[in-house]
């Protein structure tokens, strides 16, 4: 990359050389000003960087981490490849689809399909006490088996998919509406509308005990109509393609570069300054830092009425198995427990809500050529209290981490066969670790409860992406960052 | 550029946003959603396409001459005439 490095447009000055905020002599010289800064490197700003920089916007993404994806990202640690955010794609399609979102994600960013390499999941479940509801990304039998299992509710659901499959959840200006309270129109089975959001929730809700039936009508969509995916090299295939083709259209993009304040002028987004003190001037800010975050950012215009973060956090415990989860019998990709007959989803009173919970094998994925994963995994993810994770000093931090762990593996083995003798490594993260990654108060997975669909702030040029703009799951958060992108910087 | 140019040009933008589509049949006279798979953000690459390319503004309450590629190459066809065929 020569000058300013952008391919086409107005030549840009040069100014002071920025620090890399790590010691390093300064070796970054910013244009003037950016037609757009990003505010995090996460699946919304960098497809909304690569829209930018494709329309040879000048853009750059300021992350503040060390590495790229935010809520999804990939480590290594003791010699292994470990994710963390991403348990599957949803909204997965074949290759080749002409529909869908993931065919219009790849669309609008030029990819293809290969590019994300995505393959099917083995197969899923929902399972409660008594009751148990399979699925993969075969959507009628999804409904075939919802049917079997609750045969007195068949023309309820029958009805409450036709009313989903109508609902335009794209439609930017919807109302909100609680979610179980549409379900009740169509099931009165308290515990098939549990099973109905217990997933969707685990993957999507910033909002505890219900939903809002937009993004109910999203989730439902891309988990149990489209179905999971996932590339053989985990969500580093998906984060490493975006930043190469970023790059590749001219996109600036800078980790450890955190930003400390958005400066705004008379109502207006001007740019933004740097953890370091450096300020860069841009016409736009979009950023991904969530709602309140972001309006802390822009403390010089505070917003009309205070905007609340959200709540909802998780710990997950990673294993590490010295063989195939299906050496052991275990098969499914993704199981959704609950063990008691209520499911309650919220920020438990307890450090980590163990009656339920998501048990995910990254191995159980249809790979081509019958692929293997060189390691087994099980990774469980269970509901947790963020403020105890929070407050908690270093010294008991650890020990209530692993002792957390074990009682979370106890209650899902319940689901899946003994993988004790099994485990040769074990990662856990908490909300602390979400916050520390993500930058979200509270490490809030889902972002704030209410969701601001047009993306638009109460600062002219400063815009919302990704969780809290309120398009969920992998491809949706990608989606995000191109629909605000398109809505508002390059038209 | 004369009109065959700019049908080409206009073919060439929808094979980059639809790669999966079959072109070859595409009827001029019939509505592009009628045909393809197109929605609105799709129609706003066709114009950003041509601005990139171009240098051309279209604003939005033109877009309704893109429905067809006839009119397509009608609406173009004064805008594009100095520009020069693609090689």
């Amino acid at each position: 990359m020569s000058g300013c490095g952008f391919a086409a447009g107005p030549p840009c000055p040069v100014r002071e050389p920025v620090g890399t905020g790590d010691g390093l002599p300064p070796t970054w010289f910013p244009p003037v000003r950016y037609h757009t800064v990003i505010i995090g490197a996460g699946m919304s700003g960098l497809a909304a960087g690569i829209r930018l920089a494709y329309y040879e916007k000048p853009v750059c993404i300021l992350e503040r981490h060390t590495t790229i994806g935010g809520l999804n990202s990939f480590y290594r640690l003791r010699g292994r490849n470990y994710d963390v955010g991403l348990h599957a794609v949803t909204n997965y399609a074949p290759p080749g689809t002409r529909r869908g979102p993931l065919a219009k994600l790849l669309k609008q960013l030029r990819l293809r399909w290969d590019d994300f390499d995505l393959s099917p999941q083995c197969g899923s479940s929902v399972v409660f006490p008594g009751h148990r509801i399979p699925f993969d990304n075969d959507f009628d039998r999804f409904c075939d088996n919802v049917c079997d299992e609750f045969p007195q509710q068949a023309d309820g659901f029958r009805r409450l998919v036709a009313t989903i499959d109508a609902f335009d959840e794209l439609n930017l200006e919807q109302e909100p509406q609680s979610a179980r309270a549409v379900l009740a129109e169509h099931v009165s089975d308290p515990m098939l509308i549990d099973m109905l959001l217990c997933p969707l929730m685990f993957y999507g809700s910033a909002i505890p005990h219900d939903m809002d039936f937009s993004q109910f009508c999203i989730m439902f969509k891309s988990v149990f109509v489209q179905g999971f995916g996932r590339p053989y090299r985990g969500v580093r295939q998906i984060l490493k393609t975006l930043v190469r083709h970023y790059r590749e259209l001219g996109g600036e993009l800078k980790l450890r570069h955190g930003v400390r304040e958005i400066r705004v002028d008379n109502g207006r987004a001007v740019g933004v300054v740097l953890d370091d003190g450096t300020e860069i001037e841009a016409e736009n800010v979009l950023s991904s830092a969530g709602h309140a975050e972001t309006c802390r950012l822009a403390d010089q215009a505070p917003p009309p009425a205070p905007v609340q973060a959200g709540e909802l956090s998780f710990n997950e415990a990673i294993f590490v198995l010295d063989r195939q989860p299906s050496d052991l019998g275990h098969d499914e990709t993704i199981v959704f427990y609950n063990n008691r007959n209520e499911f309650e989803y919220a920020s438990p009173e307890d450090p980590c809500d163990v009656r339920s919970g998501i048990i995910c094998s990254p191995n159980n994925f249809r790979y081509d050529d019958d692929l293997r994963l060189e390691d087994g995994y099980i990774r469980i993810t269970a509901l947790a209290n963020p403020d105890y994770w929070m407050n908690l000093p270093d010294e008991e931090y650890y020990p209530a981490k692993e002792a957390w762990c074990e009682r979370m593996l106890l209650s899902a083995l319940e689901h899946i066969p003994d993988i004790r003798p099994h485990i040769v490594d074990t990662d856990v993260f908490t909300p602390r670790t979400i916050r520390r990654f993500t930058g979200h108060d509270r490490g809030a997975v889902y972002g704030a409860p209410k969701k601001i669909l047009t993306g638009s702030t109460h600062v002219d040029g400063l815009y919302l992406c990704g969780t809290d703009q309120g398009f969920l799951g992998i491809i949706g958060s990608m989606l995000s960052g191109i629909t605000m992108a398109n809505n508002h910087l390059l038209r | 550029m004369a009109p065959a140019d700019i049908r080409q040009v206009v073919l060439d933008i929808l094979e980059r946003i639809a790669p999966d589509e079959d072109l070859s049949s595409l009827d001029d006279s019939v509505p592009f959603r009628e045909q393809m798979e197109l929605d609105s953000m799709d129609f706003l690459d066709i114009v950003m396409e041509l601005r990139k390319q171009y240098r051309i503004q279209i604003p939005e309450s033109d877009y309704e001459h893109l429905v067809t590629m006839d009119s397509t190459v009608a609406y173009l066809t004064p805008l594009l005439k100095d520009a020069p065929a693609p090689a």
